[in-house]
């Protein structure tokens, strides 16, 4: 990732709608360090109520997995429907499992 | 005499609002552009609610935007601080710092005002003003502790607007009244804090506070620096030119 050019280091950000509920990402901006990566945050991305929690991450410290890998990383699971829930019989009584 | 009281709160918002939306689609990246136009937006707010209250306060059926866009220069009460041109990104943190950091000490103790309207108003201000002032101050380390270049353009933008800082703590006959009255709030008696909230950002950041005491005052009798003229006269145009338009 190119941190030379002027507009800063890329960030990845993640917001929170309510307490509790998972952080979701929502984009990307630029800053130079992490009090301007949260503001700038702030500022694009809760202008109209979105969220109560940010968080904002150095997008070269994210691991991603490589599309070239895609048929050996999420293939195998195609023909394991045994893996969802709905295979299993609810028992008697049980609201939800 | 309220009725003055609240131009003066609502005109320097408005004016600083201005000044900051100049700043759109100039802003160095386009996360900092957006940031200083949600500042403009936030002063918005704030200059509407005064100049409402202050439109029902006068009880001649002036609205907020009769205050806003037709009075001329002389009628504006704006702090001198709000009017002063951009200038520079340096110079624009410089003057909004200052700002700022006064606005966080002045709306925590008006937030206590006798008067219902505008202690609610000081709330909401109050929380804007907060995230304002960590903007600015941010700024003013990252420029002060950054390179050569941007510590001498930071340090040269807070010797230029230190004698405006003044302004922001005078007190009159208006002020002193509602002060008293538990309507408004003696700023006078906020400088001291103040100046140690910024001499430490200011020192944080390897800056030097500036030295020279000459304090240009005026405001409170509408005299301003040639800059506000200008500025009103762009700001006024649409207004004065379709007195009926609407959005």
């Amino acid at each position: 990732m190119s941190v030379d050019n002027n507009q800063g280091q890329l960030w990845e950000v993640f917001i929170q709608s309510k307490n509790n509920l998972p952080y979701k990402h929502v984009g990307s901006i630029h800053a130079s360090d992490k009090n301007m990566a949260l503001q700038n945050a702030r500022d694009l991305y809760t202008r109209r109520g979105e969220g109560r929690g940010i968080w904002v991450v150095p997008s070269n410290c994210i691991v991603a997995s490589d599309p070239v890998d895609e048929a050996s990383f999420f293939d195998p699971s195609e023909d394991k429907v045994y893996r969802h829930p709905t295979f299993y019989v609810m028992p008697e009584g049980a609201k939800n499992i | 005499m309220l009725f003055q009281y609240c131009l003066r709160m609502g005109d320097t918002h408005n004016v600083l609002a201005h000044r900051m939306g100049e700043w759109c689609t100039n802003g160095h990246i386009l996360e900092e552009d957006i940031a200083m136009t949600n500042i403009a937006l936030d002063h918005i707010g704030a200059a509407r609610a005064w100049l409402t209250y202050a439109g029902e306060v006068e009880g001649k059926g002036r609205s907020e935007d009769d205050l806003a866009y037709f009075r001329d220069e002389r009628a504006y009460y704006n702090m001198l601080i709000a009017e002063l041109p951009n200038g520079n990104f340096a110079d624009t943190i410089a003057r909004n710092f200052m700002f700022d950091a006064f606005s966080v000490l002045y709306y925590s103790e008006l937030q206590n005002s006798s008067d219902e309207t505008i202690a609610g108003i000081a709330a909401k201000v109050l929380k804007e003003v907060k995230y304002h002032y960590k903007h600015s101050a941010d700024w003013v380390l990252r420029l002060g502790d950054g390179t050569e270049e941007s510590h001498q353009k930071m340090q040269d933008a807070l010797d230029e607007v230190w004698r405006f800082t003044g302004n922001m703590f005078e007190m009159d006959s208006v002020d002193q009244t509602l002060a008293d009255a538990g309507v408004g709030v003696d700023a006078s008696e906020l400088k001291a804090t103040w100046l140690n909230l910024v001499q430490k950002t200011i020192e944080e950041a390897t800056l030097k506070l500036p030295e020279n005491n000459y304090m240009i005052s005026g405001s409170k009798e509408g005299m301003h620096t040639e800059a506000l003229g200008h500025m009103l006269a762009e700001m006024q145009s649409l207004a004065r030119a379709y007195p009926d338009a609407k959005w």
